[in-house]
């Protein structure tokens, strides 16, 4: 149990997906101007991420592991990212409209997050369980959430700042996250 | 466009890291030091010009265009996760302390935009020897802006300049001559976006003052 409570918190805050793994910069970049977007596309990115994890986890634990091409591991995994997307949002628009709305235009941008083939990929290479690969991508995904949800508020007032002309959108961004950053790497060492 | 002009644009005018700011995810993970840079800028130059090559052969033949267009981005994809296959065996096999610092970004380079982004705006409406010169162009563009960004950071950082394995330049002179030591958080997460935000905004400056002096008719 406590293993568990080590590595949730580890997958949240400490080794936070954008902050110390640099996965999916570009939507942490590019879709945190406003919160009510980063919040979309924040959700959008955990439910894709968990779907993906747990069926890759399974097709290379069963499928490829059996028939021992480990090998085609990079090549399957973006093909069934790239499907489920498809699949998860024609089944948002059927069953949820009100979802859609609110995740349907960042669905499309996630086939190419590195976050999430890339946490499916961690999975595998950190030889985890099954029970473990759930807990290690939910927590992850969350810290995803919440580190697109404070930046984007940060963002949100250095809008209204006088910022030099030279650092004016992506660098201060940037200088903005690398404080951040500092933050919470400090966490680590508490478990 | 000339064959030149294809090669060199993605140096400075359309470098992809400096300039358009693809390709984010591996140029803030392996700038830790120039070894993980130049390896990182192999694998995609590697896998760059060959995915031209191969989508603008596809594309440039009418039949297989036209049976290709409507799938065309999962057609890309296959292409170009095969192609990092083969870079992550070979160098599983032949530079193996490489493959394990670079790690989880080798595969990685499937989802890196700058590739599927080359893909689609160029490769596929050019012809295949402009597609291969700008794949080369665009790849030596990222692996130049990714060497600056390492040698600052491990400079910085370390004190040291690896170059590639046991051949480095130690560098910690300098620091002991100011009386300091390196400062460690260059190499750690933080350092890669102050550095990155650091490069982008001196960039920004100089083409900003450039802008000036051009709107002034000093530079012609």
């Amino acid at each position: 149990m406590e293993n568990i409570i080590a590595l949730a918190f580890t997958a949240f805050i400490a080794e936070n997906i954008i902050l110390s793994q640099f996965l999916g910069i570009c939507p942490f970049l590019g879709v945190s101007k406003k919160r009510s977007s980063a919040l979309g596309m924040g959700f959008a990115v955990l439910f894709v991420m968990i779907i993906s994890s747990i069926v890759t986890w399974v097709l290379y634990k069963y499928v490829l592991e059996a028939l021992d091409i480990q090998y085609m591991r990079t090549i399957v995994f973006i093909i069934v990212i790239a499907s489920l997307v498809q699949m998860v949002e024609t089944f948002i628009k059927k069953v949820s409209p009100g979802l859609y709305k609110a995740l349907g235009i960042y669905l499309p941008l996630i086939t190419t997050n590195c976050a999430v083939l890339g946490v499916a990929i961690l999975n595998i290479s950190k030889e985890h369980n099954f029970g473990e690969t759930i807990v290690y991508t939910t927590f992850i995904g969350l810290g995803f959430v919440f580190v697109m949800f404070i930046f984007s508020m940060m963002r949100e007032k250095i809008d209204k700042a006088p910022v030099p002309k030279a650092f004016q959108g992506i660098p201060i961004a940037l200088i903005v996250a690398a404080i951040l950053a500092i933050i919470f790497s400090r966490f680590g060492g508490i478990f | 466009m000339t064959n030149t002009e294809n090669l060199f644009k993605g140096f400075v005018k359309e470098n992809p890291l400096f300039v358009s700011v693809l390709g984010m995810c591996p140029a803030l993970a392996v700038s830790t030091s120039l070894e993980n840079a130049l390896g990182m800028g192999i694998g995609v130059f590697f896998v760059l010009v060959l995915s031209n090559l191969i989508i603008s052969l596809i594309m440039s033949n009418e039949k297989l265009a036209k049976l290709v267009k409507p799938v065309r981005i999962p057609v890309y994809i296959v292409v170009i996760a095969t192609l990092v296959t083969i870079v992550e065996m070979v160098m599983h096999a032949f530079l193996t302390p490489l493959y394990n610092s670079l790690g989880v970004f080798i595969p990685l380079i499937v989802v890196n935009c700058i590739i599927l982004g080359r893909a689609e705006a160029f490769a596929a409406s050019n012809k295949p020897l402009d597609s291969v010169l700008d794949g080369m162009g665009m790849a030596l563009g990222f692996t130049g802006a990714l060497a600056i960004i390492a040698v600052f950071r491990e400079f910085l950082g370390a004190g040291t300049i690896t170059i590639w394995g046991s051949l480095s330049l130690e560098l910690t002179g300098v620091f002991d001559f100011i009386g300091i030591t390196p400062i460690a958080m260059f190499v750690q997460p933080a350092g890669a976006f102050l550095s990155f935000g650091l490069i982008l905004a001196a960039i920004t400056a100089i083409g900003n003052k450039r802008t000036e002096k051009l709107a002034k008719g000093a530079i012609k």
